[in-house]
């Protein structure tokens, strides 16, 4: 594959064709389960499960809410053993606003970067300039204005913080009502109406024109952060995104090999309680859970993320 | 006319989207059952590896065989893999197809292309090319009789097919504003 690299560059020459790239892998990611792996081991587990996609970490969230101190990108070398271990695509995590780590990250050639609030921020105004990589960004968001200043930076994919590492899937369904339930609202609004209301979120206008118009996100928006049951899988799809992240749900469960496939099939059977029903059945015991409602905000990693 | 697409994983509703546009009855296959009364069946683009693993799952892997030797199924990347008779990976599939298929053959997301394409059995193509759209692409190593290539990259490689009622396509026509594609397949379900 000595010259794939000059030839990708030629066929996709244009900007539309680079975005319609980025975009159009997370469109196949839809109805799936992305799931946070630390080892090899675990990410052939996730695949052989039925994942679509794992994201590479040393430690996942619950650990390192636990551990407390700085959470940085994970080493590139544990990353590219993850890459060597599976088939399907790889995401990572870099810092908010760490620029370097991303540009490492696309040097090792990861399939998506995570530009996450569960590391710690390295820039407390500024997110990454995503435009500036050929690699796609996946990016945070409570709310549609958040949403919207992501994608105009560049990301091809959002999905809804939660609240990463606590089993506790309240924050998760917020996040997804506000940015589902403002979408519907803007289909109410004047044309005259969406100036001041782009003003208003803080987002761009452009975008929050087309958001009206196609009455979705112009990308894929997943749910992440606290997503621990097949019934919490299913609950996230009901409630309208594309498709769910796993962190700590799976592999801080009893039985994570048990676990990721029943999620898995929730999430695709997601409209048939009968199906829920039996997938959830002796799954061994949930990751033990924090309730959102006893952690002080400053303990709430949502927060982070301009 | 009511055409199915699997709706296990991946991008279904973009398929079902240009369906309707051009005035097909569309529904979403999950279980076996959902495929009764169907005339023409999509696979879509997605994970080739979750997509065959819920069909083994929920009983779809004969069922879908079962319909293909009847009735048109037109394959989109993961879609394609799905279909093929041979592939370089271990991995529940159908296989009804007399193509062989490597999986992500161009490489990681970061080769991921587009470039436009003459689609040999079309008249015009060759002044109004197609935008094929190839992400984590598979591509086709070789086929076998009754096949015909229809599609082919500028350096040759084979990225479309068909065998009869069998469409299969390495790009996603479903991405594009270009109808033509589905526009082909409804033709093939109409006769």
């Amino acid at each position: 594959m000595m010259n794939s690299e000059t030839t990708a560059d030629a066929r996709t020459a244009d900007d539309a064709g680079k975005i319609l790239v980025k975009r159009g892998l997370a469109q196949m990611l839809k109805g799936g389960v992305i799931m946070d792996v630390v080892t090899p081991d675990h990410a052939v587990i996730a695949e052989k499960a039925g994942a679509v996609a794992v994201m590479a970490l040393e430690r996942v969230p619950a650990d390192i809410r636990a551990h407390g101190g700085v959470a940085r990108m994970s080493d590139p070398g544990l990353i590219r053993e993850i890459m060597q271990a599976v088939s399907i695509p790889v995401m990572a995590k870099c810092r908010i606003g760490h620029f370097v780590e991303a540009q490492i990250l696309e040097a090792i050639g990861v399939d998506y970067i995570d530009e996450s609030e569960v590391l710690t921020p390295a820039d407390e105004m500024y997110h990454v300039n995503k435009h500036n990589f050929r690699i796609p960004f996946v990016c945070g968001c409570r709310n549609l204005g958040e949403a919207l200043r992501r994608i105009g930076e560049g990301a091809a994919m959002i999905r809804t913080k939660g609240e990463a590492g606590t089993g506790d899937v309240v924050e998760a369904v917020r996040h997804a009502r506000s940015v589902l339930g403002e979408i519907r609202m803007l289909q109410n609004k004047a044309d005259e109406e969406l100036m001041s209301y782009a003003k208003e979120i803080g987002a761009p206008y452009e975008l929050v024109k087309e958001t009206k118009a196609l009455k979705r996100l112009p990308v894929v928006n997943f749910a992440a952060g606290g997503i621990a049951t097949p019934a919490d899988a299913a609950l996230m799809m009901q409630i309208g995104v594309d498709g769910v992240f796993v962190g700590s749900g799976i592999f801080k469960s009893g039985d994570p090999a048990r676990r990721a496939k029943a999620i898995v099939e929730a999430t695709t059977h997601y409209l048939n309680p009968d199906i829920l029903a039996r997938v959830s059945e002796n799954l061994g015991e949930p990751m033990v859970g924090i309730n959102v409602g006893s952690l002080d905000p400053k303990e709430q990693l949502a927060q982070r993320g301009w | 006319m009511k055409i199915g697409v699997l709706a296990l994983q991946g991008a279904f509703r973009e398929h079902m989207t240009i369906l309707r546009r051009l005035g097909a009855d569309v529904v979403e296959v999950r279980l076996p059952e959902d495929l009764r009364d169907l005339d023409g069946l999509i696979l879509p683009g997605g994970e080739s590896t979750t997509i065959g693993k819920l069909a083994a799952a929920y009983g779809l892997i004969d069922s879908l065989k079962r319909f293909a030797q009847d009735r048109p199924v037109w394959g989109t990347c993961a879609g394609m893999i799905l279909m093929a008779g041979k592939i370089d990976f271990d991995q529940p599939r159908l296989g009804f197809m007399n193509i062989a298929v490597q999986r992500n053959a161009f490489g990681r997301q970061a080769d991921s292309f587009v470039e436009d394409l003459r689609i040999c059995v079309w008249k015009d193509s060759e002044r109004h090319p197609f935008p094929g759209v190839f992400i984590r692409a598979p591509k086709i190593l070789d086929s076998g009789e009754g096949v015909e290539v229809i599609a082919r990259l500028s350096d040759g490689t084979a990225v479309g097919a068909q065998e009869g009622k069998w469409l299969a396509t390495a790009f996603h026509p479903e991405l594009t504003q270009d109808m033509r594609f589905h526009r082909y397949f409804i033709d093939i379900v109409k006769n």
